[in-house]
């Protein structure tokens, strides 16, 4: 548990803006994520979707789990289609046919759809400058289709298109850091989150919300079925990241670095790695492999708060 | 009325999609559309438009930024050719499903490879069937005209469907014309506020593009289909209106010369007008000879067309555009199947033409015109097609 | 309202296949999924509120008490409040058939 008030689960709006009845997987938590995201939000907001698990699992014709403003297009181009929903309702505020009520625009993809084929067009959006908060949930894998591989996915994984075999040990390179890329167009507001981390997750979206211009938010989508864990044991894993600094939660502001859940003692990443069937083909020798560049880069990543 | 200018067509067209008072512009630079938004990015530098313009990183992004802003109900526009076209081609045909009312002009230019950056019409033949409205043009005046045009259909709230308006690359985006503009009055009179039919909106929270399963992706279709052949009334209705305004009055099937003609040419775009000169000379020479030009490609007008070519013998119909393997050019396909079952079926020939720019004089539309004869004494079959000029 | 989409002919379609009720997949019950299901110990509950966030269904709601109970229409019974509660308190019983 996070070191907030054990409580403060009262603090936060009973209200649903992501309805129940959705069709994902039992113990998702990139549903979590999205309701968490949702909750952090309110009614104020137009969300473009890419397509994905929680595009698919929520809006199967002629019926939708969004209590929002809320629209899907194609998979490659949320970033766009948010950069001409938040175009367009500039240019009708500017021209009086729209009052303004500070609307948040908020992009959402599964990391498929960010890290991959949407990567220029969220380039594109934090170059323009748009007004709008992109949120990637990352599963690390395109999950919607079958569990194959994604830029995200990280090292030593098995997917479907990155199978542990005879010559392979799953997936061969690492994980694309979108932060860093996120970071690197130097936009205002960068950070990662994860759906075990609640209240850090919407802190971190309402603060990116505020941001004028654009902001990025990575959230660590732990996902049972792909990654082969027990439902019920979601949020635990995805705690397990946090603990091992295989996804270390920060944020960065205007270039200044911050860590907000501080690991002081990092957790082996066998912990991590064991309980996860993905995994499971993994020998000591590869472990290591992981548990080196875990170490080499949070440590990277501790140097850049002290700047 | 407006005032009567020698301008460069492209600049002409900019200038109308200013005095239409577009919200957004996104668009991405390709030969030989720049001009188009070459000046509309001087116009809203200058304040003389008060639009949003967004520089995308690609036309798939210009098509996608276009759905955003249609969807919040900005009134939206961009434009492209060719190659941006064919990148933008998946959410072209996701434009119409969702009934987003963008306007896009095509200067028409050729698909590669190899790669080409002159006109003709691969690039407008391979999006036929994703749903769009689509119109051509032929000279400036036209050109000018349909914009205003193109924002008033689809924007009907009866209609609210995409539209796309040809202009060929170069032979008009390029050209210096006389044109006769609209004043702004007459503007405000034709083109009402853009009210859509739905937006995206917290007070009012709508889902916009929700995947369809099997048991319902029927239905949406024939709602699609429907919606585009329904569209026709407002076309109609749009083109008159605009000659009560404006005196000039647009039809979905053009004609030249058709009364008595038994040999008729058939095209789209800036080829007629060559057309018209050989249809002089042919005339002059006592050939019953005359033209249709066709204006409306979809929805396609299929009593107009069958009503302009009634006791035609003869079609000679151009394409400028070629179906590898198949029957012939995308039109004439298109002309053979409309008149398949009419009384006294006109023979067709089919010529391929002025492919990526080649030029085609009205001496090379009179020898089509002598091959033709030629194929009719000898009992040719027509079915086949010929790509005119090509050197052995 | 149409329980499946097996039910619409193409009039029914709003425009642009556009769906203008919020929230109205909210008819489907999840519940139809589990195979297990949450019971809370109110002995032990100390009612934080952990379940109820942690929840991916909004399938958790408070009780006239203070306490808290699974939505039986939408919990899927993945398991996740059994094990992030603090105190232990939420069991996973098997649904009898």
């Amino acid at each position: 548990m996070e070191r907030f008030n054990v409580y403060a689960s009262r603090l936060i709006t009973k209200k649903e803006y992501f309805s129940p009845g959705h069709r994902a997987c039992q113990g998702c938590a990139e549903a979590l994520a999205v309701r968490l995201v949702a909750k952090a939000l309110g009614q104020n907001v137009i969300v473009s979707s890419a397509t994905g698990c929680m595009e698919i699992v929520s809006s199967p014709l002629p019926f939708t789990n969004w209590r929002v403003p809320w629209i899907h297009v194609a998979f490659e181009n949320t970033s766009a289609v948010a950069s001409g929903v938040e175009g367009g309702t500039k240019a009708l505020i500017r021209k009086g046919k729209l009052p303004d009520k500070g609307t948040v625009f908020l992009g959402m993809g599964g990391d498929g759809a960010t890290t991959d084929i949407g990567l220029q067009s969220l380039s594109g959006a934090f170059e323009r400058g748009h007004n709008f908060l992109y949120v990637c949930y990352d599963n690390e894998a395109y999950m919607n289709t079958g569990i194959q591989r994604s830029s995200s996915t990280p090292f030593g994984a098995a997917t479907t298109t990155s199978p542990a075999g005879k010559l392979k040990p799953g997936q061969i390179t690492w994980k694309k850091n979108m932060g860093e890329i996120a970071v690197a167009h130097n936009i205002p507001y960068v950070a990662t989150a994860c759906s075990s981390y609640p209240f850090d997750l919407i802190q971190k979206v309402k603060k990116a919300a505020r941001i004028h211009g654009p902001a990025y938010v990575h959230v660590l989508s732990v996902c049972p079925t792909g990654w082969r864990v027990p439902p019920n044991k979601a949020i635990w894993i995805g705690r397990l990241a946090v603990e091992t600094g295989v996804f270390p939660l920060y944020e960065v502001e205007n270039g200044k670095y911050r860590i907000t859940v501080d690991v002081p003692e990092l957790k082996p990443v066998l912990n991590y790695l064991k309980p996860q069937g993905r995994f499971r083909h993994l020998t000591p020798e590869r472990v290591d492999q992981i548990q080196e560049r875990v170490t080499r880069e949070y440590n990277q990543l501790k140097a850049k708060t002290a700047l | 009325m407006g005032e009567r200018v020698g301008i460069e067509v492209s600049l002409a067209a900019a200038e109308a999609v200013k005095m239409a008072n577009v919200d957004v512009v996104a668009a991405y630079p390709i030969t030989p559309q720049t001009h188009i938004v070459e000046h509309l990015s001087e116009l809203v530098a200058n304040g003389e438009l008060d639009a949003e313009f967004i520089p995308v990183e690609s036309e798939h992004s210009a098509m996608s930024v276009c759905c955003g802003s249609s969807a919040v109900g900005a009134r939206t526009f961009t434009c492209t050719s060719s190659q941006g076209l064919a990148l933008m081609n998946e959410i072209v045909f996701i434009a119409p499903a969702m009934r987003l009312p963008i306007v896009m002009i095509l200067a028409n230019r050729s698909l590669s490879g190899p790669l080409s950056i002159w006109n003709d019409h691969t690039d407008v033949m391979s999006v036929r069937d994703s749903g769009w409205i689509q119109v051509f043009t032929e000279n400036g005046q036209e050109a000018f005209d349909h914009v205003m045009f193109c924002f008033r259909v689809a924007e009907s709230p009866s209609v609210s469907l995409p539209i796309m308006m040809n202009m060929d690359g170069f032979v008009l985006t390029h050209v210096i014309e006389p044109i006769e503009f609209w004043d702004q009055e007459t503007v405000k009179q034709y083109l009402p506020d853009f009210e859509p039919v739905n937006r995206l909106h917290p007070d009012n929270p709508v889902t916009m593009g929700a995947f369809g399963m099997p048991g319902i992706f029927t239905e949406a279709k024939k709602a699609q289909d429907q919606a585009l052949i329904n569209s026709k009334a407002e076309i109609l209705k749009a083109w008159k209106d605009m000659g009560d305004l404006v005196g000039r009055y647009y039809k979905p099937v053009e004609t030249y010369h058709v009364e008595g003609a038994e040999t008729v040419f058939l095209s789209m775009g800036s080829v007629g007008e060559t057309i018209s000169l050989a249809v002089d000379q042919l005339r002059a020479q006592g050939k019953p000879v005359g033209q249709v030009k066709l204006r409306l490609w979809r929805p396609f007008p299929f009593e107009e067309f069958r009503e302009a070519v009634r006791g035609v013998k003869q079609m000679i119909v151009i394409d400028r555009a070629i179906t590898y393997g198949g029957v012939g050019g995308p039109v004439a396909n298109e002309i053979r199947s409309v008149l398949y079952l009419e009384e006294n079926m006109p023979t067709i020939t089919n010529f391929l033409c002025g492919l990526a720019g080649r030029d085609v004089t009205a001496e090379d539309y009179m020898a089509m015109f002598e091959k033709t004869e030629q194929m009719v004494k000898d009992r040719v079959r027509q079915e086949d097609y010929i790509i005119y000029g090509v050197r052995e | 309202m149409a329980k499946s989409e097996l039910e619409l002919g193409w009039k029914d379609l709003e425009v642009g296949c556009v769906v203008s009720e919020p929230g109205n997949a909210s008819q489907y019950r999840t519940g139809d999924w589990r195979s297990v299901r949450p019971v809370w110990d109110t002995e032990k509950c100390i009612q934080c509120g952990v379940c109820y966030i942690f929840c991916p269904d909004m399938a958790i709601k408070k009780t006239e008490d203070g306490y808290f109970e699974a939505n039986l229409y939408y919990c899927k019974g993945c398991g996740i409040c059994a094990q992030e509660c603090i105190t232990g308190c939420i069991t996973m019983v098997e649904e009898e058939e």
